[in-house]
């Protein structure tokens, strides 16, 4: 390829800036946008490392919600969610696979049951055709924080203290008191109380999620599940045994299947989709979507949900996420946690080791 | 058979061209989505991620397609007055960059597939698992995506630096071929158009 009219190459030191300037630039851009040149950004993995300041690292376990259960039953639907809701899973009579898990919120996977008020529920429904829907919910009515910033910070304002082990009270107050929105989770945590058994508790979804119907309109919800159990079968809190939940779980299961209702509440026109610090006002209409039956239980590092990522916004068509800004937080910290886990539990080079579960206490 | 193309014989064909500024295009792109999606916490967490998976799949497609359109339409040599070593390069970092293009879309799909996760590409779209769930190999394609996202754009890097040192310290054909080749470096004779010929001609010298 000899070409007379070739220019001769040319050395001119602007040239070589030229093309440094080009892959310096694109590598910064790439590098801003990774977030690696703002480490005081708000990022998932910032939010899972401050999650791990506060209950350690647990190689293996998830960094919040550490300690729980795993369990698998089915949704039965009778119907009545249908018009709201394309949703398979809401077709009447259908019949959809679940696996869940119970758990207690905190990143020590060996908390006792009774360090806190609140327990969790998560499901995982199995749709046909591939699809899925996931959900994690609290047992309470609202959710202390409405952003992932303010999250963040009371995450921060509630570490323990080196000294103590135990948040700084001063730390703490300030945060509430800077952070009005928090008031309603405070009264109820209040009179809360670490209940005796899983069964017996509502679980509360919190966040609004919109179901879409057969023309394509959306429906501002939020679900929970309510538990058919209210009598005390159970073995209830044994004096000085801090895994009583699991095995109060065990037992009632012994005796038979344990039934939720899954009912959702439909919102009016102005009631908060982006703000789970606020309840909906106690007359709207809540429909009774059909029961969630769980027949088995299984350890967790053993059992069904142990690599289950219950990521609030896997949804199926039919249903769609709100403008609540904690979801999207969500589902970015819960993929870094599932990573780290999965990660430990695969012996990755640089993941801390998780035990084989033979060696879980 | 290098320069087969009759108008711009040490070119790349035009759907060639075309094919490699949309793909760098869409890479690219999908390498700042990737990074910025697995960041972020705000709203642009959900939009990324949807806009991920059927991007990926979009390369993954388009790429087999590209190559379809090289084994048909051969690239032009490179300047015969390139170092080997330089040629050997330029050679081995286009087949990496093939390489990934056709790798990242997979492990994407096998490892959303080990994670047990729906794999969604819009509406109830959905690619059937290519891998059974297990956690511990999910861990393995996940670290595996990332390390091959950050070789790609490193070896993206490389490329378009290269371009630039063959377009403005060379100046030779080899960017040109990529982008407007210029017309009087054409050396075949004039075209003879013939009304049956439906193969263009050949520069090459008949062979004996
Ligand atoms: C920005 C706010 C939040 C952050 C950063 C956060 C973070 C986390 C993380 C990292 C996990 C562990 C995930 C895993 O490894 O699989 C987790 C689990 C969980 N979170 Fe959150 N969370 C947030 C808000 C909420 C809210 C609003 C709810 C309540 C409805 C909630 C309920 C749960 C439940 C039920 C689990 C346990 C899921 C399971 O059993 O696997 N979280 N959270
Ligand atoms: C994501 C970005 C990019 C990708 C994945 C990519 C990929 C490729 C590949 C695979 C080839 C080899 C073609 C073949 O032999 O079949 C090629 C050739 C080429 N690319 Fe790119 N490219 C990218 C960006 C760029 C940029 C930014 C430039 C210029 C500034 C550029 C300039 C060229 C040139 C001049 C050639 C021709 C090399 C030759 O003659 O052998 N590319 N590119
Ligand atoms: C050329 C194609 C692709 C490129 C260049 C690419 C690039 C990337 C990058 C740079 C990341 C961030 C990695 C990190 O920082 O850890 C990422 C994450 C991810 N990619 Fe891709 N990807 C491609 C194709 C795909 C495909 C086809 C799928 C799925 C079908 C996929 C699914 C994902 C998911 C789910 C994540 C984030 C997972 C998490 O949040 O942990 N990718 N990708």
């Amino acid at each position: 390829m000899t070409d007379p009219s070739r220019q001769p190459p040319s050395n001119q030191p602007w040239r070589w800036a030229l093309i440094g300037l080009a892959v310096v630039v694109l590598a910064g851009a790439f590098a801003y946008v990774a977030g690696w040149l703002t480490p005081q950004r708000l990022s998932s993995r910032r939010l899972v490392d401050t999650l791990q300041e506060g209950g350690g690292v647990h190689p293996g376990f998830r960094r919040n919600h550490a300690k729980g259960v795993c369990v698998v039953g089915y949704f039965e639907s009778n119907g009545e969610a249908a018009s709201y809701s394309t949703a398979s899973v809401f077709a009447a009579g259908s019949r959809t696979p679940v696996v869940g898990r119970f758990a207690l919120p905190g990143g020590n996977p060996y908390a006792p049951d009774s360090s806190v008020p609140i327990r969790s529920f998560a499901l995982r429904f199995a749709l046909p055709h591939g699809e899925q829907w996931r959900t994690g919910m609290n047992s309470m009515p609202v959710f202390p924080v409405a952003t992932p910033q303010a999250f963040y910070d009371q995450l921060v304002a509630t570490l323990p203290d080196p000294a103590t082990g135990k948040p700084d009270p001063k730390k703490a107050g300030a945060f509430f008191a800077s952070h009005p929105e928090t008031g309603a989770f405070l009264a109820w945590v209040k009179t809360a109380k670490p209940s005796a058994s899983y069964v017996t508790e509502t679980y509360e979804a919190l966040n609004a999620f919109y179901f879409v119907d057969g023309t394509g309109k959306r429906h501002a919800v939020r679900w929970k599940v309510t538990p058919v159990a209210t009598d005390d079968a159970g073995t209830g809190p044994q004096a000085g045994d801090p895994d009583y939940l699991a095995k109060d779980l065990q037992q009632r299961l012994a005796q038979g299947p344990l039934r939720w209702h899954l009912r959702v509440t439909l919102a009016e026109p102005g009631d908060p989709t982006n703000d789970a610090t606020k309840q909906w006002p106690a007359d709207r209409h809540t429909i009774d979507a059909g029961t969630l039956v769980i027949e088995s239980e299984q350890p967790q590092d053993s059992g069904p949900c142990r690599d289950v990522n219950y990521d609030p916004t896997i949804v199926p068509e039919g249903i769609a996420i709100s403008d609540d800004p904690l979801l999207p937080a969500r589902s970015a910290a819960y993929a870094v946690s599932y990573l780290r886990r999965t990660s430990e539990e695969a012996h990755l080079p640089g993941a801390a080791r998780a035990t084989t579960p033979s060696e879980h206490p | 058979m290098n320069a087969k193309h009759a108008t711009y014989p040490g070119a790349f064909h035009p759907l060639a061209r075309l094919l490699h500024w949309l793909m760098a295009l869409l890479i690219l792109t999908m390498l700042f989505v990737g990074v910025g999606m697995v960041s972020t916490v705000s709203e642009k967490h959900q939009w990324l991620l949807a806009l991920h998976k059927p991007l990926g799949v979009t390369i993954f497609v388009l790429a087999l397609i590209r190559l379809a359109v090289r084994w048909r339409h051969p690239p032009p040599p490179l300047p015969a007055d390139m170092p080997l070593l330089m040629q050997w390069v330029a050679h081995a970092s286009h087949w990496v960059l093939y390489a990934l293009m056709l790798s990242l879309p997979l492990v994407g799909w096998a490892m959303l597939s080990a994670g047990g996760y729906p794999i969604s590409l819009g509406g109830s779209w959905h690619l059937p698992p290519l891998l059974s769930f297990d956690g511990e190999t999910y861990a393995w394609l996940r670290v595996t995506h990332r390390w091959l996202a950050y070789l790609l754009f490193v070896t993206v890097l490389g490329h378009m630096g290269a371009a630039l040192y063959h377009g403005l310290i060379r100046r030779d054909d080899v960017l040109p071929s990529m982008t407007f080749p210029r017309r009087e470096t054409v050396v075949v004779e004039p075209v003879i158009v013939t009304p049956t010929a439906s193969e263009p001609p050949s520069s090459e010298p008949p062979r004996v």
